[in-house]
């Protein structure tokens, strides 16, 4: 009788275990689908041909996100093309050359901690850097604090997918005479690319909704720019002006940008998983 | 990977066709390959240690703009709880704590989230599911900061001030020893509410190492346990728990650490004001918040080195944190790498 009252209890215990674990998966999920169907309800309406033709408005009359998204396409691209080659070279020492030497192991563990750096702090930094220097905001200050976010993330990347290459790939290059930046050049790096690819992918999709950084290196331009060297209209920071304001027209301007990025966002996410998983599937 | 290999090989043999039939090329070869080796060794080496550059930079760029602050505060800074631009008198005391506790509170919840989250993927999801739903996850972490903001200040605020806080002030408001907590009027923004939307943006990460630690469990272990009859939640809390504990630990604190730092969502629903209140239902601040929200308008020297000195206390503080959570996930791994 006990022996079965016991049994009976632990099975309770179990049900109810199981079951909050359920609870905790849908919580999740509900979160996720109550953001997207958010931004899809006020996004939707205010995603007209203007907000892509038109530049910001001052309150109170219509207008458009052109600059800003010009403006956040130039400071990510630029940030992509500083950020990319200085974490792929990193993470090949770490995965080619130093691997067991004291410096990679040092490297790596403080790329761990850069990786999840405050980003508030790395605006901070390049403001005291850069902006101080150059006495005003700038979007090449903004490009430099959206690549110093870049680089942890792609040196971690290259690394990872460096060190899943077959060390006999290796081998048989060096077997046949190859000298060890052509091991890495044509062997390695093209054997690890879709990885190397995928990580390049995450990494933009980090910044393109980076707005504490922003605020303080590129600030805002209510007016068209393509000049690196002033304040640089960028959709994260005209989201936060825009979402903080009285104004609905702005509002629902900030209801577009945020569909427009998060969508981008998510694509790249996804888009970087299927060509991992593609290429390791058929290899 | 086979056509790789492949087109690898063929220039492979072509290179060596050529310096089989001219040795002297060969010998110049070998020496242009040896000069490159060196160069292309050296520089890799440079950018690794040009990652090391950056920490030392931004803590040295923090020091040095916080110095006006240090000098004229010194320790009285950390306890002091007046913010005013007014009479040039600033103390940390209040975002230091803002910080402290919305990462805590957040932690609270998403801790026991993660793990429900994390069981259910390793051990209860269909093998079919798994994939989707645990993508869906790690798309929680993709969504920007700003996007939780907006939708926690537009939407989860308004309706947790009208259908959840009302009842909760009336009837945990009177509690003894605890009601404190939940006293004030329902505003919707506050101290809870940021710690609430944290929770939502860290729980992806800590599911994340859970996940992953929760996977190196040797499946002998386990199933020894289901061969003594335990039930799957016993395994998931006597077997695979405690030997992932320390890996756990890990990924709560990495949990911390992102939490701490987390800005533009914190900015947009904690009220940024600068006072100490005991009920979570109050408007609060957190360090980074009011570095989103003051900095571009502070004037005067000892305004914007005290802002950048609360900079620096951040960094120092996920410095220690995310340092912690690194050395545990790591001890974690090398033990995996052992055993297996």
């Amino acid at each position: 009788m006990r022996a079965s009252q016991r049994y009976f209890h632990r099975r309770v215990v179990n049900v109810i275990g199981l079951v909050a674990s359920c609870a905790a998966m849908i919580f999740g999920l509900f979160f996720l689908g109550a953001i997207l169907f958010t931004l899809l309800k006020n996004g939707l309406p205010a995603l007209k041909m203007a907000v892509f033709t038109e530049m910001t408005p001052p309150p109170g009359s219509a207008g458009g996100l052109l600059n800003a998204i010009v403006g956040s396409l130039m400071m990510s691209g630029l940030a992509t093309l500083i950020g990319t080659p200085i974490g792929i070279l990193a993470g090949t020492y770490l995965a080619e050359f130093g691997s067991g030497s004291p410096l990679a192991s040092t490297v790596r563990f403080i790329n761990g901690i850069l990786l999840s750096a405050p980003s508030v702090v790395i605006g901070f930094f390049i403001y005291t850097l850069v902006v101080i220097k150059m006495g005003h905001f700038s979007g090449f200050a903004g490009a430099l604090a959206l690549a110093t976010i870049i680089i942890p993330v792609v040196v971690n990347s290259t690394e990872n997918m460096l060190k899943l290459v077959p060390n006999t790939l290796r081998e048989a290059a060096a077997a046949l005479g190859a000298p060890q930046w052509k091991i890495t050049w044509y062997v390695t790096y093209r054997a690890a690319s879709a990885g190397i690819m995928t990580g390049i992918l995450l990494a933009v999709a980090r910044i393109s909704g980076e707005t504490a950084p922003l605020l303080f290196t590129a600030l805002n331009n209510q007016f068209f720019s393509a000049d690196l060297g002033r304040p640089l209209a960028n959709l994260p920071v005209v989201i936060f002006q825009f979402a903080m304001s009285p104004y609905e027209d702005w509002q629902h301007l900030a209801w577009a940008g945020a569909l427009l990025i998060t969508f981008a966002v998510l694509i790249l996410n996804i888009v970087a998983r299927f060509i991992l998983r593609r290429t390791s599937t058929s290899g | 990977m086979v056509k790789h290999s492949q087109s690898v090989s063929r220039s492979a043999i072509e290179a060596t066709d050529e310096t089989f039939f001219n040795g002297r090329l060969q010998l110049e070869r070998t020496a242009k390959g040896q000069l490159l080796d060196r160069l292309f060794r050296g520089l890799t080496r440079f950018f690794a240690v040009f990652v090391l550059l950056i920490l030392v930079a931004m803590i040295a760029a923090l020091l040095a703009g916080s110095m006006p602050s240090i000098r004229r505060f010194g320790f009285h800074f950390f306890v002091d709880a007046s913010w005013n631009p007014v009479t040039n008198q600033f103390g940390a005391l209040v975002p230091i704590v803002g910080t402290v506790v919305t990462s805590l509170i957040a932690l609270l919840i998403a801790v026991p989230v993660s793990f429900g989250i994390a069981i259910f993927l390793t051990e209860l999801s269909p093998r079919s599911l798994r994939g989707p739903l645990g993508t869906a996850i790690e798309l929680l972490a993709a969504i920007p900061s700003i996007i939780y903001g907006m939708w926690g200040l537009f939407v989860f605020a308004p309706f947790f001030a009208a259908h959840i806080q009302p009842w909760v002030i009336e009837h945990l408001g009177s509690w003894p020893l605890v009601g404190f907590l939940f006293q004030g009027a329902p505003m919707g923004i506050g101290v809870f509410t940021a710690a609430f939307i944290l929770a939502i943006m860290v729980i992806p990460f800590v599911t994340a190492v859970m996940r992953d630690v929760f996977e190196i469990v040797p499946p002998l272990l386990k199933e020894s346990a289901y061969g003594l009859g335990s039930t799957t939640w016993e395994v998931a809390s006597s077997i695979v728990l405690p030997y992932t504990r320390v890996g756990v630990m890990g990924g709560v604190i990495l949990g911390l650490g992102r939490a701490l730092g987390e800005t533009m969502a914190v900015t947009f629903v904690i009220g940024n004001a600068h006072e100490l209140s005991s009920s979570l239902f109050m408007p609060g601040n957190t360090i980074s918040s009011s570095l989103a929200n003051e900095f571009t308008e502070a004037v005067g020297e000892l305004y914007t080195s005290s802002l950048v000195e609360l900079g620096l206390v951040l960094f120092v503080i996920t410095f220690v944190v995310l340092a912690l959570a690194k050395v545990l996930i790591l001890r974690m791994r090398r033990r995996a790498g052992v055993q297996a």
